[in-house]
């Protein structure tokens, strides 16, 4: 069963060449069915591989499965081959899962769109991409599926290509992102120069051998990697490109933007742990961007009124949180908390879908308020899922997020108090979020108010499912207790090598007991902060709606700061954009007018001369045409004659 | 003596007379009879070298031209009967539709 994983990939492909090429005239029910099948179907593979997995021996849960050898160029060789392990394993069963829930919401969520087939062609590609990057085994064919996911990105927000901020999105996503892959290659090239082959397998063996520890090499290389993570997970300073992407359907928001394309990132760091572990200089980098972003992008999600833009926002905060973890060599905690974010993330903007679908497209929070009672489900998962992500105990965000808060306390007070100070911020937003928009007086409109009801079950059946995972998806992870800790001692494999070279240079071996008291406090002073962001949030917009307005008085400029997201959009314009635009502009005037349309429009117009002098031998009479025959017989007589 | 050389420079005028013709005179039966002119030059070409060379097969040959030239002939004047009723004319520099 395991040696069939090639499948899981090709089942989406499958879904897509037949939505793509053959399904034009059936209805939707069976175009959706198709596309959500196709992903099911995967899922229930990787189920059943996962079973296969957890019957090995936890030692050697690595298994990979060579199908093709894609190019042999001396000794350089690249197979496309596929490795089953824990991080792996995670990591298909989260993409095909959540993939699923959200292609079995599409279906009722994109009803009665123009490109119903087009979207979940495209959405069956995207899946298929982001299993092939999960699922590689060397470095080449996951930059394959990561080119490809970016691509499947651009196709996807770009969906209304008719609409000009859409498709403006899509193109900035696309280059922003690519932005990011060049310095991903570049760290390709180099791993390929130092270690002369590309498999996974062979270069992180090998890593300690090859690569001094805090030596040149292997920080560039870190470095390089952190790059295109950054770019592709939203990080500073390559994160613009996300709360644009939110112009896209919002199922599309739910699953690339916060569940699987944007974790591609830290997946891939945390691939390259050992790398990493030998490069503590990059790793530093890393917690401290991802804790920045942490805390930049939750201030900025404070200010905000479209639903959307508050869920992208924390989609980057919360990933700063993972790359935090994964700077502070809490590999495994960041992707738990990859999963957990996968669930209550998902939920949260299919929940916001929803309430879209309820408002006849009204993103706007001023406009809505006390929708809790028209919509009760939909209220009631939102909830669940901002009560996972604001941390609050027994749910999903609980866990992870103390996690890594715990390990960042343990490697420097200082990530801690930016992840706490998140933290805070988080819980306040998030709750800000719901009590604008399901409680307090109705601030919605006439006309969207007449329109105003529950989804139908298709949306709110998957709901219901990521708010149970959100409320128990946690406890796989339960700290402090001996051998409750299942995910951390599935993933301890894959992360070994990486703990082993961190605990060699700190010079202490094995202290797997962490100060059991520390974490106690921890966890009271995470959910303390989770529960004041949560009543701050109630007094200023359920008790007192007055106190927004004046706090925005108060700090003006401030906040004016805030709301306009830095000035960094306009910053880049100007100091990137404006250049290159330019750039381009006097390329396309003075080379492709004047050269490459001067050639082609020049050879046309030398033809057409020539053709001009000639045309007057044609006279059409006959006499003529009877001289240059003699004419000719003269010239053929006349060479034999004298030759 | 008349010699091979009197037959061959007889023929030759008679030809490029009928070039001359076939080029310069307006009239498509003029044009056509010019026509005829050159092959029977090259019919006294056959014929002299014929007698000349004592071998029977280029009055044979003479033969043959002679059927060509009748058939030609006649469909020669059915298009300047077809071509007198599109246009009303047989001026030659008159037929100029194929002009660019």
């Amino acid at each position: 069963m395991i040696d069939l994983v090639w499948l899981i990939p090709a089942l989406p492909l499958i879904g897509f060449v037949v939505n793509g090429l053959l399904t034009r005239r059936l209805p939707e029910q069976v175009i959706g069915w198709i596309g959500s099948a196709a992903v099911g179907a995967a899922f229930v593979l990787a189920v059943l591989i996962f079973v296969d997995l957890i019957g090995m021996d936890p030692g050697s849960r690595s298994h990979e499965t060579i199908v093709y050898t894609w190019m042999i160029s001396g000794d350089f060789k690249v197979p496309i081959g596929f490795l089953v392990d824990p991080l792996s394993m995670i990591m298909l069963l989260v993409v095909t899962g959540v993939g699923f829930i959200i292609h079995v919401y599409s279906i009722g969520y994109m009803h009665g769109e123009v490109g119903f087939r087009r979207y979940f062609a495209y959405l069956n590609l995207f899946v298929f991409n982001m299993l092939i990057l999960v699922s590689a085994n060397n470095f080449l064919l996951m930059f394959v599926g990561w080119e490809g996911v970016g691509l499947c990105s651009y196709l996807l927000i770009g969906y209304y290509y008719e609409k000009k901020s859409a498709s403006d999105a899509g193109k900035k996503a696309f280059v922003v992102n690519r932005v990011g892959d060049f310095g991903f290659l570049v760290g390709i090239f180099l791993i390929f120069v130092t270690f002369g082959t590309l498999d996974f397998s062979a270069v992180l063996g090998a890593a300690e051998a090859k690569l001094a520890y805090g030596g040149l090499l292997a920080t560039l290389i870190t470095l390089l990697l952190f790059v295109g993570a950054a770019g592709k997970s939203a990080q500073i300073p390559l994160y613009t490109w996300l709360p644009d992407a939110m112009e896209g359907p919002t199922p599309v928001s739910a699953l690339i933007h916060a569940a699987t394309m944007v974790t591609a990132g830290v997946y891939m760091v945390a691939r390259c742990s050992v790398l990493y572990s030998l490069a503590p200089m990059s790793m530093t980098v890393v917690a401290i961007t991802g804790g920045a972003t942490a805390f930049f992008a939750a201030t900025i999600g404070m200010t905000q009124f479209d639903i959307k833009r508050v869920l992208a926002y924390s989609t980057i905060s919360q990933l700063g949180y993972m790359f935090m973890a994964c700077g502070v060599g809490a590999f495994a905690s960041g992707i738990f908390h990859l999963m957990t974010h996968a669930f209550f993330k998902a939920l949260l903007f299919m929940a916001a879908g929803s309430v879209m679908h309820a408002m006849s497209g009204e993103l706007d929070m001023r406009k809505m308020g006390g929708l809790k009672k028209k919509l009760p489900y939909t209220h009631l998962t939102y909830i669940f899922g901002t009560l996972a992500i604001a941390g609050i105990f027994p749910f999903a965000g609980f866990f992870s997020k103390d996690e890594i808060l715990f390990y960042s306390m343990e490697r420097h007070p200082g990530f801690w108090i930016i992840g706490a100070v998140a933290a805070l911020m988080t819980s306040f937003y998030m709750f800000r979020s719901v009590y604008m928009t399901f409680y307090g007086t109705s601030r919605v409109e006439e006309e969207a108010a007449h329109h105003l009801h529950e989804s139908p079950p298709i949306m709110t059946v998957p709901l219901m499912i990521l708010a149970g995972l959100s409320l128990v998806g946690g406890l796989v992870g339960i700290p402090m207790i001996h051998g409750w800790h299942v995910f951390g001692d599935f993933l301890a494999p894959a992360f070994a090598p990486a703990k082993a070279v961190m605990e060699a240079a700190a010079g202490h071996h094995g202290s797997g007991h962490h100060n059991v008291t520390l974490e106690l406090v921890l966890m009271g002073v995470s959910l303390a902060i989770a529960v004041v962001g949560l009543l701050v949030a109630r007094w200023m917009y359920v008790k007192d709606p007055s106190v927004p307005g004046r706090v925005v008085n108060r700090f003006s400029g401030l906040h004016s700061l805030v709301y306009n997201k830095y000035w960094i959009d306009e910053l880049y314009d100007v100091v990137f954009v404006n250049s290159i635009v330019r750039f381009s502009r006097f390329l396309w005037k003075s080379f492709d007018e004047l050269v490459v349309d001067g050639a082609v429009n020049g050879s046309a117009w030398l033809v057409r001369t020539w053709a001009t002098g000639l045309r007057w031998i044609q006279t059409g009479l006959v006499k003529d045409y009877a001289l240059s025959i003699l004419m000719g017989v003269l010239a053929v007589i006349g060479y034999l004659v004298l030759r | 003596m008349v010699t091979l050389q009197h037959y061959l420079i007889l023929s030759a005028a008679l030809f490029a007379l009928g070039v001359i013709g076939v080029m310069v005179r307006r009239n498509l039966i003029v044009v056509l009879m010019s026509l005829e002119l050159m092959l029977g030059g090259v019919n006294l070409t056959f014929v002299a070298f014929s007698r000349y060379l004592g071998s029977i097969e280029g009055q044979i040959f003479v033969l043959f031209v002679m059927v060509v030239a009748a058939a030609e002939v006649a469909v020669g004047l059915a298009i300047t009967v077809a071509l007198f009723r599109e246009k009303g004319t047989i001026n030659v520099n008159d037929v100029n539709l194929m002009k660019w």
